[in-house]
């Protein structure tokens, strides 16, 4: 991987870490509304449904993660076990497209199902 | 008067530390006492130093399991129960007992291109640099550095990952991509970026910690990670 590469993939953590953090404290307070008001799954799923605003909110979500996870692996990876090199790039970018995977199946059964 | 009990570590990269026995007295510093031991206890003990007050860089060593310049060291401020253990700084082959082979820790600061490079001759005026301007700053405030090593010992990702430049040599790099007169900035830049450079500190400032002349290599490389990201943005690196 190009030097290029490597600064902007820093870049892209840095920026995802920032969009994450906003996320997880979104997630975190529509947990404990949910949790203190007792809304079962079933009033979950019927306010979330078609519901554009979340849809978006949650495909961000999931595109942060996806972007900020595996280069952050690629580091601990690289750092605890010695492994560099193409393998590890190939092996990030496959744990990039699983989450985005993951991710997406999640917003589509809370949103569009 | 009462006795230091020191734990010396003798041999090369296997070896065994070794206890002394060395009269404790007023002002003492650490490289007092090992010098104590190799002039009057074992004078096959080796160790380095040159200058003795702060200037040098030579002498620096893992002191209680911490790197620390020794000749600026005073024993009452590191010893329990009036021991200390002593070893050659970490991250860094051994020679022999207190001397490390330092060729890696100066070879980063060459791949870092820690090397003014200008584009006048003798002939031309000198150049002329406010003491005020922004940049000039940020010289001050990292050029001190004597090349100890106590950053490079104490870096937990050089540990980690062995071709990491480390702080002393991104501090330097930082140093000239703020001198107005160089011209290098740009291959700089590109040397310490990526993954074995600067993009590879954690922040975790056990360099800024130990530094002994209380410089922040943490912000020289934060400095740097900025510089080169605007740089791969402007599709200059």
């Amino acid at each position: 991987m190009n030097i290029r590469t490597q600064v902007l993939l820093w870049g892209a953590q840095r920026v995802s870490a920032a969009v994450l953090a906003l996320c997880v404290i979104v997630h975190l307070a529509t947990i404990v509304y949910a949790v203190r008001n007792g809304l079962d799954a079933a009033e979950i799923l019927g306010r979330t449904r078609g519901n554009p605003s979340w849809a978006a909110f949650y495909a961000v979500f999931v595109a942060a993660v996806t972007v900020h996870a595996p280069i952050g692996l690629r580091s601990i990876l690289s750092e605890t076990f010695g492994w560099r090199g193409r393998g590890l790039d190939v092996a990030m970018f496959a744990v990039a497209l699983t989450l985005l995977t993951w991710g997406s199946r999640a917003v589509y059964a809370v949103f569009g199902a | 008067m009462t006795a230091l009990k020191v734990a010396v570590w003798r041999g090369g990269e296997s070896g065994h530390f070794q206890e002394f026995e060395v009269p404790r007295l007023a002002s003492q510093t650490v490289l007092d006492v090992v010098t104590y031991i190799q002039r009057s206890l074992d004078p096959t003990l080796s160790y380095r130093f040159a200058c003795r007050v702060g200037m040098c860089g030579s002498c620096a060593m893992t002191v209680n399991g911490k790197a620390r310049w020794t000749c600026r060291t005073h024993v009452s401020r590191v010893a329990v129960d009036d021991r200390l253990e002593l070893a050659p700084l970490a991250n860094l082959p051994t020679v022999k007992d207190l001397v490390t082979d330092m060729s890696a820790f100066f070879d980063k600061w060459a791949a870092a291109r820690g090397r003014f490079r200008g584009d006048t001759t003798r002939k031309d005026d000198f150049a002329r640099v406010k003491p005020d301007s922004p940049r000039r700053k940020l010289v001050d405030e990292a050029i001190e550095c004597i090349g100890c090593g106590v950053c490079y010992s104490s870096c937990d990702v050089v540990s980690w990952n062995p071709d990491y430049l480390g702080p002393a040599a991104l501090n330097r790099a930082w140093t000239l991509c703020n001198d107005v007169r160089d011209v290098d900035r740009r291959a700089r830049l590109e040397a310490v970026a990526g993954d074995a450079g600067c993009h590879a500190c954690h922040t975790q400032m056990g360099c800024t910690e130990r530094c002994p002349k209380q410089l922040s290599p943490t912000a020289a490389i934060a400095g740097l990670k900025r510089a080169a990201l605007a740089a791969a943005l402007k599709g200059e690196l």
